[in-house]
């Protein structure tokens, strides 16, 4: 397993990635991408138990589903830098005849995922369905699934949240990117959604808190909590408070990046902000 | 002529019943799911059977939808149960989505479509959903006529690789197919052979297209009348080969005309074979609320109107 500097230098190579991504075709979400990859690489390299290679029913493995599907890049990026397909690849992205589609889809058959999401709202639902089909095939690895804070809106999910409760879907951790911003501005301002904790609790699921969702070792510390509450008959929700941008200055604190792509200098500014790693693709 | 005897009115959604208490026994990655509405969709016998596969949702078909696409991944095979219209046009982005996009092997299991739901009226009696689900890609689309057939398809549908939307109803009708047919999807079922008139027809409108063969028979109109029990993908041979016979043909459904079999049949012979059509169907309307027969002779869903149209385009036919 990789130790916490390997985790951050990947990040890092990461956050390159994506502003790579987006800039080369003008278009796709940096953003709540650059907010979320301490949380993909924290999770694809440490917590999750995958196996080698690709197989869609993931029998005897852990899985994961993008319910916020917009923020492709990260998952992208971080599923080539997990040996799913060739970091080459990344070059493809939401070009004509790729495999990385401008959402996440299972269409092209690009390994690593297993439903298709961007339209929001829909992602744990399909979590608890995998969740309970792992239950009925005595498999006791767990679902994770990642849904942002402004997608709660959609009513979808408080019907899946209160059916995974009143259910006892215990092996399931679905986790809240809690940045405070969506398109038309900060969450507050758009659609208030008062206290998210005391909601999940009030519906019956366990919550744990990670306050420094850009923080590798907070990240560890606090999904291997929610690992441990796994399987005591409640589902767990992590609320992760993130910083949309993070990581390029420019880009934090504000929902202007939710789906833009920075211009040259802009790239070049980002890019010097993040030294390269592991290799650019 | 050939014709077809009763064995004794049978509703369709108890054909489904049947179909799924069957795969329980025999199939077991099959898991039902049911928006509180158990008992109209025939699912008490699983349920029963089998409560560990039996996934009670709640009023919540959106998260019904998600969650079968779910149990997909994992090698479950999801029966979903509710009315039609609440398997489709509420649950239309789900379906598109989780469902048909992400190739997932979910089966919309639909009761109560159209018109014969009767008395709830047209907040209930969807006629748009063979539309809305023929249009997906990928999305197999099946309206069966009798019990038989639906519990046969049913059984056939769990060993098909693919999203499946299967429609049927709630009123008692007559069951005339055999009991031991196999159904095979895609494949369209010869009832009569006839020379003057093709009658193609679908769900409940296929036994009312027997019973108007053998009026048009009486004076002297030979009709040949399909079963097509698979609106996607659709039996275009069996349609091309019928009409390059009788140079005309009426489409019977208990759907909206726009979007639905007549139309599919329509762009067929625009291709291949061009010929008069008429369509027995509803002309772009809500329902209302009656008792089924009532409402099918009102919005001339009957062997009557199947009698009437037969008449109409044999007067427009060429020869």
């Amino acid at each position: 397993m990789p130790n916490t500097q390997e985790l951050k230098d990947l990040t890092t190579q990461v956050r390159r990635d994506i502003l790579r991504m987006v800039h080369k075709v003008n278009s796709g979400h940096p953003g709540g991408s650059l907010g979320c990859a301490e949380f993909f690489v924290a999770l694809y390299q440490d917590i999750m138990d995958r196996k080698e290679g690709f197989d869609m029913d993931g029998i005897g493995e852990d899985l994961f589903f993008l319910s916020n599907g917009h923020i492709s890049p990260v998952f992208y990026s971080v599923l080539a830098r997990s040996g799913y397909f060739p970091v080459e690849e990344l070059n493809t992205f939401r070009l004509i005849d790729s495999r990385l589609q401008g959402h996440p889809t299972t269409h092209e058959g690009l390994p690593g995922v297993r439903i298709a999401s961007g339209s929001l709202g829909q992602g744990m639902s399909v979590a608890i369905g995998a969740a309970q089909a792992k239950k009925l095939n005595n498999d006791s690895h767990l679902v994770y699934s990642l849904h942002g804070d402004g997608e709660l809106q959609e009513g979808q999910n408080w019907e899946a949240i209160m059916y995974a409760a009143a259910n006892k879907v215990d092996n399931l951790i679905s986790t809240v990117d809690l940045n405070g911003q969506q398109i038309d501005g900060s969450t507050d301002d758009v659609l208030a959604m008062g206290d998210l904790k005391a909601k999940f609790e009030a519906f019956g699921w366990t919550v744990v808190e990670i306050d420094k969702g850009n923080d590798i070792e907070a990240i560890l510390e606090g999904m291997a909590k929610a690992k441990s509450l796994a399987g005591k008959g409640k589902p767990v929700c992590v609320l992760l408070k993130t910083i949309m941008g993070h990581g390029v200055d420019f880009m934090m604190y504000t929902h202007a990046w939710h789906g833009k792509a920075p211009n040259d200098e802009q790239l070049e500014n980002g890019l010097q902000q993040n030294p390269e790693t592991l290799g650019d693709y | 002529m050939k014709t077809y005897t009763n064995t004794g009115n049978k509703d369709t959604r108890s054909g489904f019943g049947a179909g799924l208490t069957e795969l329980g026994k025999t199939n077991e990655n099959v898991v039902a799911l049911c928006a509180d509405l158990t008992g109209s969709l025939k699912m008490n016998d699983f349920e029963k059977n089998h409560p560990e596969r039996f996934f009670q949702i709640g009023i919540a078909e959106a998260n019904m939808i998600g969650i079968a696409a779910g149990m997909t991944i994992g090698g479950k095979i999801p029966f979903t149960g509710t009315f039609a219209n609440f398997s489709t046009g509420r649950v239309y982005d789900q379906i598109r989505q989780s469902v048909a996009y992400s190739d997932k092997n979910v089966k919309i299991c639909a009761s109560h479509a159209g018109l014969t739901l009767g008395e709830d009226g047209a907040t209930h009696q969807i006629l748009e959903d063979l539309g809305l689900m023929k249009m997906l890609p990928g999305m197999t689309v099946i309206n069966t006529c009798d019990f038989n057939q639906t519990k046969a398809a049913t059984i056939a549908i769990a060993d098909h690789e693919g999203p499946v939307y299967l429609r049927f109803g709630r009123p008692s009708v007559p069951n005339f197919t055999p009991e031991d047919q196999t159904f095979e999807i895609g494949k369209a079922l010869h009832l009569i052979e006839g020379s003057d008139v093709t009658i193609v027809a679908t769900g409940h409108l296929v036994w009312e297209a027997l019973e108007a063969a053998k009026t048009l028979n009486e004076e002297g109109i030979s009709a040949e009348v399909i079963d097509i029990h698979t609106i996607k993908p659709l039996d275009e041979k069996a349609i091309l080969d019928s009409v390059s016979k009788t140079k005309c043909i009426v489409t019977a459904e208990e759907h909206n005309y726009l979007g639905g079999l007549g139309e599919s049949i329509s762009r067929v012979l625009a291709q291949h074979q061009p010929a008069p059509q008429e369509f027995v169907a509803t002309h772009d309307t809500f329902g209302e609320s009656g008792t089924p027969e009532q409402l099918m002779e009102k919005y001339g869903l009957n062997a009557e109107a199947i009698v009437k149209a037969a008449q109409n385009v044999l007067k427009r036919k060429t020869s």
